[in-house]
């Protein structure tokens, strides 16, 4: 396994740091959340969101959209921030997470929030629903790509690797899998819990096109999400991140992997993180 | 039946460009006309329930229109988080066909019978349930299938069965009766409907009881206006399952009947699988006499029951 040293070294630009002020506003207007898992994610999402697929938030359901699953629905924060940003709802509504009437729960709901493409939380579930949107864009003709998110502790489920196979099998090359591997499950140390490792070889074993990056590198991510196709191999990305990232008393403790209160202190310490005072 | 209902997705695919099948390592040659017609509509997928539930929603979203079949221990109780997730919540039309529903694949043993299914099903919000008694039932259902908006459980006897329903023009949601009684009812579901009508005819013959026999092929939504018409009209009932009795299908008619407001209710009794793992092989009707569902049993039942 990689040591942790490039992603805890990497420095936040201003774009990221909004985005995770955008969780901020989830995270204290809620009162809780999975602040660890949505912080290790942001750069992920935000180059897809950015710089690789296409989506129109006016017709958040268009046949010729990219699709993207964010099967470690826990991290759904971060989704949440992405979507407002791009204007696939409204940022005020970020406040209202996790409250009665909100639109925004601690798992994300397809019917509920314009862009979510499936209803997440139980782990595991959504590499096959993408390799069911992947097969459909073949049949339909269609050449949208699904993007697939899941977490480390998520691919310890055994139909993970079902799908997997799958994908192989099928030769989807419009299909790509992420690990945003923080290395962090909800008890402790992924290492410890049930190590993945030797994960490249892994996935290269089921037959992927794998790649390894700094998931906080946006050049690095860009690169490789933008890499052109040159086989039908179904690809899988490695994104070595941190938990927690961008808030140093959170990186890598899993203490911060939820939240259902935040003291003064607290909240004192993660606004200094994103520039409020 | 489980022949028919497999023709009858072939029949539907050939009219309908969006049905697809998918299937967990099935035995050789199923539906090989179905995959030699439309090969790219044809999935035979390894073991592997849980990501062919998952398989199947991502490409409902897409407006597919995928029919799943394995045996139904695996399509039910392996993947009941997919079924209730991927399949429920988001409402998909997603055809989850079950073979051997009950005790078909009795000499295989409890790993095999599907005696809960219609229990776990029942329990997840916006899933319909189906289980045919006959062939000819089974073809009519499963050609309406295609018209549904949601999910569907479809729940195969072991084929063979003889034909009952041959007079009527079965439709997913509608009750029927095969025979009218005075003030005594079996109500049934599957296979069941076979062994009542049997018991009905020794109670006619044998006791001089006129019994009647109800069938509900759809479980899940229930016939409302049927049930209260037949709780008007019978004094006493018993339903008949090849299901556990806890939270099957005479559970179903227990709830609707707690809500019911008409004068003079009727008394039900549900009968079913007693809620134990089977210790026994042999063939499904032996375990059926092992479990007391034989006609003999259920028409003593009624006589016991019209007595008390």
């Amino acid at each position: 396994m990689r040591k942790l040293k490039s992603e805890l070294k990497i420095k936040l630009d201003r774009r990221s740091i909004y985005l995770r002020s955008l969780v901020v506003k989830c995270l204290f207007g809620g009162g809780r959340g999975h602040m660890g898992s949505a912080m290790s994610l942001i750069e992920i999402l935000r180059v897809i969101y950015d710089k690789v697929i296409k989506f129109n938030p006016k017709k958040p359901y268009d046949i010729q959209r990219d699709r993207v699953i964010l099967s470690k629905g826990h991290g759904c924060l971060a989704l949440y921030a992405i979507l407002a940003d791009k204007g696939f709802f409204s940022k005020k509504k970020l406040s209202t997470s996790s409250k009665f009437n909100s639109i925004l729960g601690g798992h994300p709901e397809r019917d509920k929030v314009p862009g979510v493409e499936a209803s997440t939380g139980a782990l595991g579930h959504g590499p096959a629903i993408g390799l069911g949107m992947a097969i459909a864009a073949r049949l339909n003709n269609l050449n949208y790509k699904t993007f697939v998110i899941v977490g480390d502790g998520e691919i310890n489920e055994g139909s993970f690797w079902e799908t997997a196979m799958m994908a192989s099998k099928h030769k989807l090359r419009n299909y790509h899998i992420l690990v945003d591997y923080n290395k962090i499950q909800s008890y402790g140390p992924v290492k410890e819990v049930l190590d993945l490792e030797p994960l490249k070889d892994k996935l290269n074993s089921f037959g992927f096109e794998v790649s390894q990056v700094n998931g906080h590198d946006v050049k690095q991510l860009t690169n490789v999400l933008m890499k052109k196709n040159k086989n039908t191999k179904p690809k899988a990305t490695i994104c070595h991140t941190v938990k927690g990232k961008g808030f140093y008393f959170a990186e890598g403790n899993p203490f911060w992997h939820h939240k259902n209160f935040f003291t003064d202190k607290e909240k004192n310490l993660i606004n200094s993180c994103i520039g409020e005072r | 039946m489980r022949q028919t209902c497999l023709n009858t997705v072939f029949e539907l695919a050939k009219k309908n460009k969006k049905v697809v099948f998918i299937g967990s390592d099935l035995g050789p040659g199923v539906l090989d006309s179905f995959k030699k017609k439309f090969p790219n509509r044809f999935f035979m997928e390894g073991v592997a329930e849980q990501s062919i539930i998952g398989m199947a929603a991502g490409m409902a979203f897409d407006k597919f229109r995928p029919y799943v079949n394995t045996i139904a221990t695996f399509i039910t109780r392996r993947c009941y988080e997919q079924v209730a997730i991927d399949v429920c919540l988001h409402n998909l039309p997603v055809t989850l066909i079950g073979n051997g529903g009950g005790l078909v694949y009795a000499p295989l043993g409890p790993t095999h019978q599907a005696t809960e299914d219609i229990s776990i099903i029942r329990a997840l919000p916006n899933i319909s349930i189906i289980s045919p008694c006959d062939a000819h039932e089974m073809k009519h259902l499963m050609e309406q299938s295609i018209n549904l908006k949601g999910p569907l459980y479809v729940r195969i006897a072991r084929g063979g069965e003889e034909i009952v329903t041959k007079k009527f023009k079965p439709k997913i949601g509608k009750g029927i009766y095969l025979k009218n009684g005075s003030k005594y009812c079996f109500l049934t579901t599957g296979i069941t409907c076979q062994i009542a009508l049997k018991a009905s005819e020794y109670l006619k013959t044998k006791k001089k009881i006129d019994c009647g026999v109800a069938h509900l092929s759809t479980i899940k939504p229930l016939d409302n206006n049927f049930l209260k018409q037949l709780m008007k009209k019978y004094n006493k009932i018993i339903t008949i399952e090849e299901n556990f009795i806890s939270g099957g299908f005479g559970s179903s008619i227990l709830e609707y009947a707690s809500d019911l407001h008409i004068k003079n209710k009727p008394i039900i009794k549900i009968t079913g699988l007693k809620n134990s793992f089977i210790k026994k092989y042999g063939t499904q009707q032996e375990l059926l006499d092992h479990s007391n569902l034989g006609y003999m049993d259920l028409a003593k039942k009624m006589v016991k029951f019209i007595k008390e």
